[in-house]
């Protein structure tokens, strides 16, 4: 199917409104297409950066205690005594859908507020790794030796982890960074499989971490690449790549045994 | 209090005053209070109230001062406009190291029509579905992704034509 027909389904498919079938197809399409996968890329780009900009008005203290004292008191004060005792029945049972609506809006909130979070974790880190690859130097130390690159950490990073033995696997130590995500430092390795760079990242588990990477993330998969991550020793590891989620998961195997 | 941060960012946006973003979402609430049996339990009540709000809004007196020089024309519903997006061969790099400072686009976002703008905020900021926003705004949802398909292209527009021209208005 030509592209012509693909690119007005994009934007849809940004705002995740194509039906699961129709989601697959476009995905299939766009592993295919690299004018339809840039142009998707790019929709999905302004949405995240207009979803930032977008939250720009926040209320002072103020003007929030002024609006929590004075709304419950508006009801109460306009109803008339005997009207109000007729219908105080009524008027609580709605005061109570009303609070218990609150306390649903409010949980329902914190979840979409925690699960834009976690979406903004992983762009971040996607954005990490997106750099690394444009970046002329990609990484801070150059070396192909796990016990150059370990001891590099000593002092930039609040843990220690292991790294292991290449030799007989068809993956290259590059070297490493010192990266940041969600306020923390952590440990940004590269590896190459070929003419790939995968990049591996570590840092000091937490929770936000933990919700991000405990689902499928969905905005990796606009930008095809393939990601493992789990959580060991209170560190957090994740693999990303363009390269098969094959031998990502390799890589994050010998990675996990390093740390056994 | 429900969504009142999310509605407060939405006042702020389409009055582009403080006062009257407090004045808009302090309304808001009293209406919802006193018009609460309106509401219907099941259906959603996020659209309900934003389109409490809306309405206040566009009652206002900057409300309809800006709807009335924004021109409705072309407001075609079924966003079959979408077919005329254009192909950028843009990487992921470019993307990355151009893309506009959020000064940027809340400058941009601010000269777009109050149509445009409030379609985008209610889709990417406050991320509801096009269903959402039909109930919202009260259009059909092909006008939803008609607005959206324009308001993007002329945020786009905007970016790319004066990206110097940031917004030097700083956040509440």
């Amino acid at each position: 199917m030509s592209s012509d027909l693909w690119q007005p389904k994009i934007s849809r498919y940004v705002d995740a409104e194509l039906s699961e079938q129709e989601a697959r197809a476009m995905e299939a399409h766009l592993r295919e297409c690299p004018s339809c996968a840039t142009e998707a890329l790019r929709q999905a780009r302004l949405k995240h950066e207009t979803r930032l900009a977008g939250r720009r008005y926040t209320p002072s203290p103020q003007f929030r205690r002024k609006v929590t004292e004075k709304i419950p008191g508006i009801i109460p004060t306009r109803v008339p005594a005997p009207w109000r005792w007729q219908w105080a029945p009524i008027l609580a049972g709605t005061v109570a859908i009303l609070l218990a609506a609150g306390v649903l809006l409010k949980w329902s909130s914190e979840r979409s507020q925690e699960q834009a979070h976690s979406r903004q974790l992983l762009a971040e880190l996607t954005d990490i790794h997106v750099a690394n690859l444009a970046a002329s130097n990609p990484v801070d130390v150059v070396s192909s030796d796990r016990h150059t690159v370990k001891p590099w950490f000593q002092g930039k990073v609040p843990f220690s982890f292991n790294l292991p033995e290449l030799t007989g696997s068809p993956f290259a130590l590059v070297g490493d960074r010192l990266t940041f995500l969600n306020h923390e430092p952590g440990a940004h390795l590269t590896y190459n499989l070929g003419a790939h760079h995968i990049s591996v990242f570590i840092f000091r588990e937490q929770p936000e971490l933990a919700r991000a990477f405990s689902t499928q993330p969905g905005p990796v998969d606009v930008l095809q690449f393939h990601l493992e991550s789990w959580s060991a020793h209170e560190l957090r590891y994740v693999v990303m790549g363009d390269v098969s989620a094959q031998a990502i998961h390799q890589l994050a195997a010998m990675l996990q045994k390093s740390e056994s | 209090m429900p969504l009142f941060d999310s509605l407060y960012n939405f006042a702020g946006w389409l009055a582009g005053s403080r006062e009257e973003a407090e004045d808009l979402v302090q309304e808001t609430y009293l209406k919802a209070l006193k018009g609460f049996s309106s509401f219907q339990p099941g259906t959603n009540f996020r659209a309900w109230i934003f389109r409490i709000l809306r309405n206040t809004f566009l009652t206002s007196r900057s409300g309809l001062q800006a709807t009335r020089t924004v021109a409705l024309d072309n407001d075609g519903g079924d966003g079959q406009e979408t077919t005329a997006v254009a192909v950028s061969m843009e990487t992921p790099e470019s993307i990355l190291l151009g893309r506009a400072g959020q000064q940027a686009i809340q400058g941009a976002l601010e000269k777009l029509p109050v149509i445009f703008r409030e379609v985008l905020l209610l889709c990417d900021v406050e991320e509801m579905s096009y269903q959402e926003i039909s109930e919202t705004i009260s259009i059909p949802i092909g006008t939803v992704m008609s607005r959206l398909y324009r308001a993007r292209r002329a945020l786009r527009e905007a970016l790319q034509e004066k990206p110097q021209e940031a917004s030097q208005r700083q956040a509440w």
